[in-house]
């Protein structure tokens, strides 16, 4: 069992409650659902328990046409008909027409695969309640080949919404559950320091400080995210911006620069200026 | 094992079912919470809550379970009469006194407090500082502003936050028993999607495919269907000044939060009523106006048209000639509002103010009449019934 546990990689903070949703989910064989903010890590994280597992990963992303039997398999009835037009001979097999879905593939796969259903609540309302029983006793009935395909190993899989849609409870009732809550100032600090171990010691405080400070602006149509930090501080390290600008931000009578990588609508981005415009205004330096 | 604590999820509202609870048991048969208390609160709540919404509630619920105060804080109830909790009177503070009141010290001496409290009252109390009731800031009652206090008997969560203070509470504001936040403003919102098939034919129909094949003696004859496309366009107006500002900006972050939702969705803004024009940058709105009636001839009649204003306003401000109050309109506001109506039959009006307040403003009740009731409170539930009005 120890080496069976999840506890975050090289690349990923997971904190405590993470590692244990992540780990209940994978010595029950159960699903385990993410939802979060855009931009904390929830599809990151499949990649990651895939990784650190040394499991193979199977990524189904979900669209708001797709359908639950699209994961499952396909019956390509066009080739088929193409095929009889022209007398080809593979006509007679149906199995030669059914084209396997994600979940067929994770189904199969040698060693215990990591599955990553990504964002599901874009598909379908139906979508989560067609897979119930997919989900739960991991097996698929083919119709047309009448074929039981049963998983030859159970697969960790892990699931992401972004909470556009409500979930049925009979599927929820099914899975382990786990918010990520947006990181605070400490996990945002081993976030940013794994992904730039060499950022130096006060730019990266002088960087968070700004962060959050942009953050708190009330009113912001999207708030800044982790993914939009670290493109920032990709930006700061590419431009070689010294930290004592940073604390111009401090003062907060300057724009933090390059803060377009974190704000990125203009509404929010005029918001912004007019703000730092205003406190210019009253609290002169 | 467990089973008291799982009833009391059950009564705190929560929808935990035996699955998940036999889920958290064999998950500890596995000794995956062998380690600590918060490794089986982790876990626990991992097993046991489905839905960010009521992490907070489930945050409660186990910091009172397991930290034996269930008993006390049940006791403190059943002794406080309910009439002395019922809803009144509603009290807005401001940021500065908000903040004087935000450190009331911890959890045990809130409860000491509570307790010596009760002794001493013994009746109904209603606002103010220090007794138990409504709408006030005692850190004891309901309907009230103070972060640190008991919430009792009060319906929802007001300020998002007056309870108890034993745990960090990090999910508080995801709860969803509290009014309108922009996240299930959206989910209400996207009610409104309509799909339909418009543009190029880029994708098989299949059915007619096999139709059209068969009825061609079996030589293929393939046909296509546009793919299928939220089709519904919006053309919000919002009443903009004065006591609707606070209002509007919810509505626009609301609005522009499920833009995406809509093929279309075009914004004005309007002054307390609809005069002959309207303008989008309300900072030039002298400047930039664009008259009614182009709006009415721009954007077809399958747009669905959403009023928001608090509809509170003088009367004669909608059926007089010249009642605006900002300038002289030469036709009286509810002429042009019919002949909105008339180019938009499916429309309504969202009204944030509260809706047992309407029926003391005469102003309400006129546009009530002129929309033929499709006035909806700006709540979850009114959203609702708006989205389904427009259907």
């Amino acid at each position: 069992m120890a080496d069976n546990r999840f506890t975050g990689t090289s690349s990923y903070i997971a904190t405590d409650d993470l590692t244990m949703a992540v780990n209940a989910a994978v010595t029950l064989e159960r699903p385990i659902l993410v939802k979060g903010e855009p931009g904390t890590g929830k599809t990151q994280l499949a990649i990651e328990v895939a990784r650190a597992l040394g499991h193979p990963l199977h990524e189904w992303h979900i669209k708001s046409t797709t359908k639950a039997q699209q994961g499952l398999y396909e019956y390509d009835a066009v080739a088929r008909l193409r095929d009889s037009q022209l007398g080809d001979d593979r006509v007679h097999d149906i199995g030669n027409y059914i084209v396997r879905g994600k979940v067929w593939e994770a189904f199969e796969s040698e060693e215990q695969p990591v599955l990553l259903i990504d964002e599901i609540d874009k598909a379908d309302i139906e979508f989560p309640n067609d897979l119930l029983r997919e989900l739960d006793r991991m097996e698929f009935y083919v119709y047309e080949t009448k074929k039981l395909i049963t998983a030859r190993h159970r697969p960790i899989i892990v699931i992401t919404s972004n909470n556009e849609k409500e979930l049925p409870d009979a599927f929820l009732r099914r899975c382990f559950f786990h918010y990520i809550k947006f990181p605070d100032k400490d996990t945002m600090a081993q976030i940013v320091n794994v992904h730039f171990p060499d950022l130096k010691k006060n730019l990266l405080r002088e960087a968070l400080d700004a962060f959050y400070k942009v953050r708190d602006v009330r009113g912001l149509k999207k708030k800044p995210s982790t993914s939009e930090l670290l493109d920032w501080i990709k930006l700061l390290l590419a431009e070689d911006i010294p930290p004592e600008k940073l604390r111009g931000a401090e003062s907060r009578n300057a724009i933090p620069p390059l803060y377009g990588a974190l704000l990125k609508n203009e509404q929010d981005v005029h918001l912004f200026e007019q703000l730092v415009f205003l406190d210019r205004r009253t609290n002169p330096q | 094992m467990l089973i008291p604590f799982f009833y009391m999820l059950r009564e705190g509202g929560m929808k935990t079912s035996i699955t998940e609870l036999l889920t958290l048991l064999e998950a500890m048969k596995n000794g995956l919470a062998g380690q600590s208390v918060d490794d089986f609160y982790y876990l626990a709540r991992a097993s046991l809550v489905k839905d960010e919404a009521h992490l907070d509630r489930f945050d409660r619920i186990f910091g009172a379970y397991f930290k034996g105060v269930e008993d006390s804080l049940a006791d403190l109830m059943q002794d406080i009469p309910e009439e002395w909790l019922r809803h009144q009177a509603e009290l807005s503070l401001s940021e500065e006194e908000r903040r004087q009141i935000d450190a009331m010290g911890g959890f045990e001496a809130l409860m000491k407090a509570l307790q010596e409290r009760l002794d001493e009252q013994d009746e109904r109390h209603e606002g103010g500082n220090r007794w138990i009731g409504t709408a006030g800031t005692s850190p004891f009652g309901a309907y009230g502003y103070n972060p640190e206090g008991v919430r009792m008997g009060q319906k929802g969560s007001r300020n998002r936050s007056a309870v108890k203070v034993w745990d960090k509470r990090d999910y508080r504001n995801l709860d969803d028993s509290v009014e309108l936040g922009t996240r299930n403003i959206k989910v209400a919102l996207r009610r409104l999607r309509k799909f339909a098939r418009e543009g190029a034919a880029d994708q098989l129909d299949l059915d007619d495919t096999i139709d059209k094949t068969a009825r061609n003696a079996g030589l293929l004859d393939i046909r296509m269907v546009p793919e299928r496309h939220n089709a519904v366009k919006v053309l919000l107006c919002l009443d903009i000044g004065g006591s609707m500002d606070d209002h509007v900006r919810i509505c626009e972050e609301m609005f522009s939060a499920a833009r995406s939702e809509f093929k279309h969705l075009e914004y004005f803004y309007f002054h307390n009523f609809i005069y002959e024009n309207l303008w989008k940058d309300n900072r030039r709105r002298h400047a930039e106006k664009t008259p009614t009636l182009d709006i009415a001839h721009k954007y077809g009649s399958d747009y669905k048209l959403i009023f928001v204003g608090d509809a509170t306003m003088s009367p004669y401000e909608i059926v007089y000639a010249g009642g605006s109050v900002e300038h002289w309109n030469e036709e009286p506001g509810a002429i042009w509002i019919k002949r909105l109506l008339n180019t938009y039959p499916k429309s309504v009006w969202l009204n944030p103010e509260p809706k047992q307040r309407w029926d003391y403003t005469p102003s309400t009740k006129l546009i009530r009449e002129i929309m033929d009731e499709r006035m909806y409170p700006l709540t979850i539930a009114g959203l609702d019934d708006a989205i389904k009005a427009l259907h």
